[in-house]
């Protein structure tokens, strides 16, 4: 499944990264502490997290993650955005908790 | 539903409250940042996180917080375990990463909750 | 201490409820850098206030500020005093360390702004969450700091 399609899916607000779109998504990966995430996520992940500053974009990148998600509104700051335009990272950004937003991907890659 | 069936559906080992697994629980909240825990959880919710140090517990029994999963099959340690058994706070241990923890109980009906404090400007 | 900020938030309408009509006023001790004992005085001020039968939400925004703010404590300072006082109509949590204080305080209050280290953000804290949780969940906060010397918090929470 595409970024896109989760994105339309899940009514997720696109912020940064709008030409990457079209990557595969092969999993999601949920947490907040960067070493976790560095350590345990896989490639072609969509990462769901809480962080908004620019190191997120370095941990996405490295792990060739698909695309990240914001949780409750959160707003990345200008280094983010501007390392993530750079990086062709897609962030996108959703109102809900992280419990909520995992369970709607989760359910959306399963049953693709 | 029960806490019993979360034990089923994350396939999870019960750490402490073997007796309360007939619980009723209906939301959870998922994180690693105890401060957001602290920010957003309501009361009667699961904490769903990858973090197992005594903090945890802490942050669970501030917000009376109904149950803790830790997950990524991580193994909280002495002092985490001796903590949540004095507080009587279940603790119980799933190899899911959070992602699919979470994904899991979604799919059952567990909802997430979210109890936004009042921004500031609002109520100034 | 320098008055370095003056009421930060103030909130009127709450829902009415009754403490005991008797005050009470206890003090507590935090010792720095110990984070096997950050949560010890926030769970005591919880039962405290459970015993005398403050209303749930009460207990839970007064555990809450107290507990962000001994986690700042156990953080960054060498060692603070809090006093709970109950009131018939509010409770007061004041925090006053013994500490490095805030050069800033404005930017420390700024979510998202911390001077954490590894070892607090691996415990999960450190997001610069804190001190915004600790004005959000009171109705009253104040916050006095001077650079070497120390902090001062002071958090109430109105019954009605």
């Amino acid at each position: 499944m595409k970024v896109k399609t989760i994105a339309e899916n899940l009514g997720l607000k696109v912020v940064c990264g709008s030409n990457a779109l079209d990557r595969d998504v092969t999993g999601g990966y949920t947490g907040d502490l960067l070493s976790d995430v560095m350590a345990n996520s896989k490639e072609g992940t969509i990462w769901i997290t809480r962080q908004v500053h620019q190191n997120i974009v370095a941990v996405a990148s490295l792990k060739e993650h698909a695309a990240i998600i914001l949780i409750n509104d959160s707003q990345p700051t200008q280094e983010t955005l501007e390392k993530a335009e750079t990086e062709s990272v897609p962030i996108l950004v959703s109102n809900l908790p992280a419990f909520e937003l995992s369970g709607k991907v989760f359910n959306l890659l399963s049953c693709r | 539903m029960k806490l019993r069936d979360v034990k089923e559906i994350l396939d999870a080992e019960v750490i402490v409250g073997e007796d309360h697994l007939d619980l009723e629980v209906k939301t959870a909240f998922g994180a690693d940042l105890m401060s957001d825990v602290l920010a957003f959880a309501k009361a009667g919710s699961m904490l769903l996180t990858g973090l197992t140090n005594t903090q945890v517990v802490r942050t669970a029994n501030v917000l009376d917080i109904a149950a803790i999963i830790l997950v990524r099959g991580k193994k909280p340690s002495t002092d985490t375990i001796n903590l949540a058994r004095d507080l009587n706070i279940p603790l119980l241990s799933t190899k899911y990463i959070l992602f699919e923890t979470a994904g899991r109980l979604y799919e059952k009906g567990i909802v997430g909750c979210l109890q936004k404090v009042e921004a500031t400007s609002v109520r100034n | 201490m320098k008055k370095a900020s003056s009421v930060v938030c103030k909130k009127s309408k709450r829902p009415v409820c009754e403490t005991k009509e008797k005050a009470a006023t206890q003090t507590f001790a935090i010792e720095g850098g110990n984070f096997n004992n950050a949560g010890l005085v926030s769970t005591s001020i919880k039962s405290i206030l459970k015993k005398m039968d403050v209303p749930g939400e009460i207990v839970r925004r007064a555990a809450i500020v107290s507990y962000e703010a001994e986690i700042n404590v156990v953080s960054y300072a060498k060692q603070a005093v809090v006093n709970l006082i109950v009131e018939p109509d509010f409770v007061q949590i004041e925090v006053n360390d013994e500490g490095p204080g805030i050069p800033n305080i404005e930017l420390a209050m700024q979510e998202g702004y911390s001077t954490a280290d590894r070892r607090i953000r691996e415990m999960g804290f450190g997001a610069g969450m804190g001190l915004c949780n600790i004005k959000n969940y009171s109705d009253e906060f104040q916050i006095f700091s001077e650079v070497g010397k120390g902090t001062r918090l002071v958090m109430k929470i109105f019954s009605k």
